[in-house]
């Protein structure tokens, strides 16, 4: 019952701005979806308190479909990783609707833009509460359904019509591995709820089946996560509004990758293969978006990059096993990254629509709260202690050094270029000079106090949210991978080298900021000014020209196919075949048209020649 | 009582044939040549009765009744027929003022 509320009641936000949206006053609406999903959060967190007594929540089973061959049941579950997630969700939805209400205050379509936000809490809570694949399937295509509405939520320009278009279809990529999945999971088990699926592993199942089956789920979490090769929807979905960017693109959606993983754990440990590919695909995403982060003038792209290659990371620790530092840092992740992505809307509101970083500079004091939470943010992702991002980090880091240190080198790449963009963003950002237009220096405001306030909560959850899970080291109890039951091995380890590992990225980390300072606050900023010339720089500015190798290798042959397609199968094939038919009838029918002549005696003669001839016909054959 | 069987019996069938063939030629070559279409219904008519008879005629020499039954569905049918196709003379001729099969020729190519 309580689960059937959490979910319910952003839905019946959504029900209720989409069908009497008109018979709210503009400020109500928003109001009343954010409130919806408070309630929704507060009961979360009331479940989430109760568990302990309770234990694991279940609603249902309704059945769902039925029939003799095939069987689903409507059911949610509510367990501890379902719990830590739907707080998680509910609470980020929530400030991030509040701090809507004052972002798309002037838009018109204000109520439409929250029933959509609703309807996305509403499918994500069904997502992690559902009790088999079929139902977070659901729950999966509506977060994407959602996404793509809200990417395209200003439709009218074409520009992002596409965006959202790109990300709908690149998303089918990977869900189309998921269906498959689904099925060969329902072809190996006989069924696809997960605690049955979970007692039958233990009878034993072919390696190779358990590598096609994880191998395709992954192929579904690579297209929602955003992980090569299907990675390039997401900096295109920055489109969307910026709350929008904040919730789906960086904190909620974006993570079910992760978390279908982690839920299908039990699948993956038992296929080796499946595991390396994972942390492969996820330490290569990483690095390569970060680059691709270093010289990005978008605010919102560097953002969505820096996404791209935190969830690289997790994908990395999960290939390890690492399953907690993984969802310890999904959670950070939410807190800094939805912080990130909200105070560059606070920017970007402040600049009236200003996105291109080379234009803005000095901010820090026009904007004084979006500065000091966005520098906490940062400092959080950039795994600075005591943020959150260093605890959890640090768990990914540990799982890689154990592992081999060659992935520990490549993972403390990856912070340090981290910390190198994120810097960048800010030295260009609030430090320095103002270099936009003059006279638009003037105008720039700090954001009203209703976007502000979910500001320095966010921030305040970056900053303790890493006491979840101190590690050992630290003499904590690793509260969240015991409580979800996901810590796979103890990591003993000696402490001295841990210690030195952990001094020896915190001094490369601060020595990239300090690069990043000397480079980025002087007055004359060579990037800014020039567009590069030297090879590497162009590589990264064009994105490593991903989008460019698509278009050539898979869309252009494509359209060239469709093309060669229609001007010769369908001209001439097809149009000629069935054109052919018409034109031969008609040509006939000008000949034996005449026999219809309106005179009935001459009917009726043919019709009696006719007997006859059938009569004579028979007598003879 | 009388015998109706052995009174049928008492003429050859060859007669029967001979006569139901005849009626239906009759019928068919009237429907062919008239013109008026009261004329063609009844010339249908003929071509009915002669097969009636041709049933009758055959059911008696077999002994089956059968073939009288079936005389009478074909009454039925007929009597159906009739009334239908005369309602549809009395249409064409408040149309035209006259029942000539010929002038009802304006449906063509």
């Amino acid at each position: 019952m309580l689960l059937a509320l959490i979910v319910l009641l952003p839905l019946a936000g959504y029900l209720l701005l989409t069908f009497a949206g008109k018979y709210f006053p503009r400020s109500s609406g928003g109001l009343l979806a954010s409130l919806l999903v408070a309630i929704s959060f507060l009961l979360s967190m009331g479940a989430f308190f109760m568990t302990r007594q309770h234990g694991m929540f279940v609603t249902g089973p309704f059945s769902w479909i039925d029939t003799a061959e095939f069987r689903a049941s409507f059911s949610l579950q509510a367990d501890s990783l379902t719990l830590v997630m739907s707080v998680m969700i509910t609470g980020v939805s929530a400030l991030i609707h509040f701090y809507s209400i004052g972002y798309m205050k002037e838009d018109p379509l204000i109520n439409r833009f929250f029933s959509y936000m609703n309807l996305f809490v509403f499918f994500m809570l069904l997502l992690v509460m559902a009790d088999n694949y079929l139902l977070l399937f659901a729950g999966w295509e509506g977060v994407g359904l959602c996404s793509y509405l809200l990417i395209g939520f200003w439709f009218k320009n074409p520009e992002y019509a596409k965006a959202a278009d790109k990300a709908f279809i690149i998303n089918r990529i990977g869900d189309l591995g998921f269906l498959l999945a689904i099925a060969t999971l329902y072809i190996t088990f006989g069924t696809l709820k997960f605690a049955d699926i979970q007692t039958q592993l233990q009878s034993g199942i072919g390696v190779n089946q358990m590598t096609l089956i994880t191998l395709l789920l992954f192929t579904g979490a690579v297209g929602k996560s955003a992980q090569i090769p299907l990675f390039t929807w997401l900096p295109d979905a920055m489109a969307g509004p910026t709350p929008v960017s904040a919730l789906i693109h960086a904190a909620t959606m974006v993570t079910a990758g992760i978390y279908l993983v982690i839920r299908s754990r039990a699948l993956f440990m038992l296929s080796p293969l499946s595991m390396h590919v994972v942390s492969a695909i996820g330490i290569i995403t990483a690095l390569f978006a970060a680059s691709i982060a270093l010289r990005q003038f978008d605010i919102k792209k560097i953002l969505a990059y820096s996404t791209i290659s935190q969830l690289g990371l997790m994908f990395f620790a999960l290939g390890l096993g690492a399953f907690d530092a993984s969802l310890f840092h999904l959670l950070t992740h939410a807190f800094f990254k939805a912080l990130l992505f909200l105070c560059a809307g606070s920017v970007i509101h402040g600049l009236h629509g200003q996105q291109d970083i080379r234009f803005m500079g000095h901010l820090k004091e026009k904007t004084p709260v979006t500065f000091i939470t966005m520098l906490i943010g940062a400092l959080a992702i950039s795994g600075i202690p005591p943020f959150s991002g260093f605890f959890s980090k640090d768990g990914i880091l540990a799982a890689a050094q154990q592992a081999s240190p060659l992935l520990w080198i490549l993972g403390l790449g990856v912070s340090l270029l981290t910390s190198f963009y994120m810097f960048r963003l800010i030295y260009l950002v609030f430090y320095g000079q103002y270099r936009g237009e003059t006279g638009s220096w003037d105008p720039i405001h700090e954001s009203p106090r209703i976007m502000t306030t979910p500001l320095i909560i966010l921030a305040i959850l970056s900053v303790i949210s890493g006491l979840i899970n101190v590690p050992g080291l630290f003499g904590g109890g690793e509260w969240l991978g015991n409580y979800t039951g996901l810590v796979q091995v103890m990591r003993e380890g000696d402490h001295l080298t841990e210690w030195i590992l952990m001094i020896i990225t915190l001094l490369a980390v601060s020595g990239m900021i300090l690069l990043a300072r000397n480079r980025f606050t002087g007055k004359d900023i060579p990037e800014v000014s020039a567009t590069t010339t030297k090879p590497i720089g162009r590589l990264l500015t064009g994105k490593y020209y991903v989008d460019e190798i698509y278009q050539a290798v898979i869309t252009n042959p494509l359209a060239r196919i469709s093309d060669t397609l229609y001007s010769f199968v369908e001209l001439k094939i097809v149009d000629a075949l069935v054109e052919g038919v018409g034109a031969t009838v008609s040509y006939l029918s000008r000949i034996f048209r005449f026999l219809q002549s309106g005179s009935v005696s001459f009917y009726l003669f043919f019709m009696v020649v006719g007997i006859i001839l059938v009569l004579v016909l028979n007598l003879f054959m | 009582m009388i015998n109706y069987q052995s009174t049928l019996q008492a003429v050859p069938l060859n007669w029967y044939i001979l006569v139901s063939l005849t009626l239906f030629c009759i019928g068919a070559i009237g429907i062919i040549y008239r013109r008026n279409s009261i004329v063609i219904i009844m010339c249908i008519e003929l071509m009915i009765n002669s097969v009636n008879l041709l049933l009758a005629a055959f059911s008696a020499y077999n002994g089956n009744a059968d073939g009288q039954i079936f005389v009478f569905f074909i009454m039925v049918v007929a009597a159906a027929e009739v009334t239908v196709g005369l309602a549809l003379i009395v249409v064409m001729y408040r149309n035209i003022n006259s029942t000539d099969i010929s002038l009802f020729n304006n449906l063509k190519w």
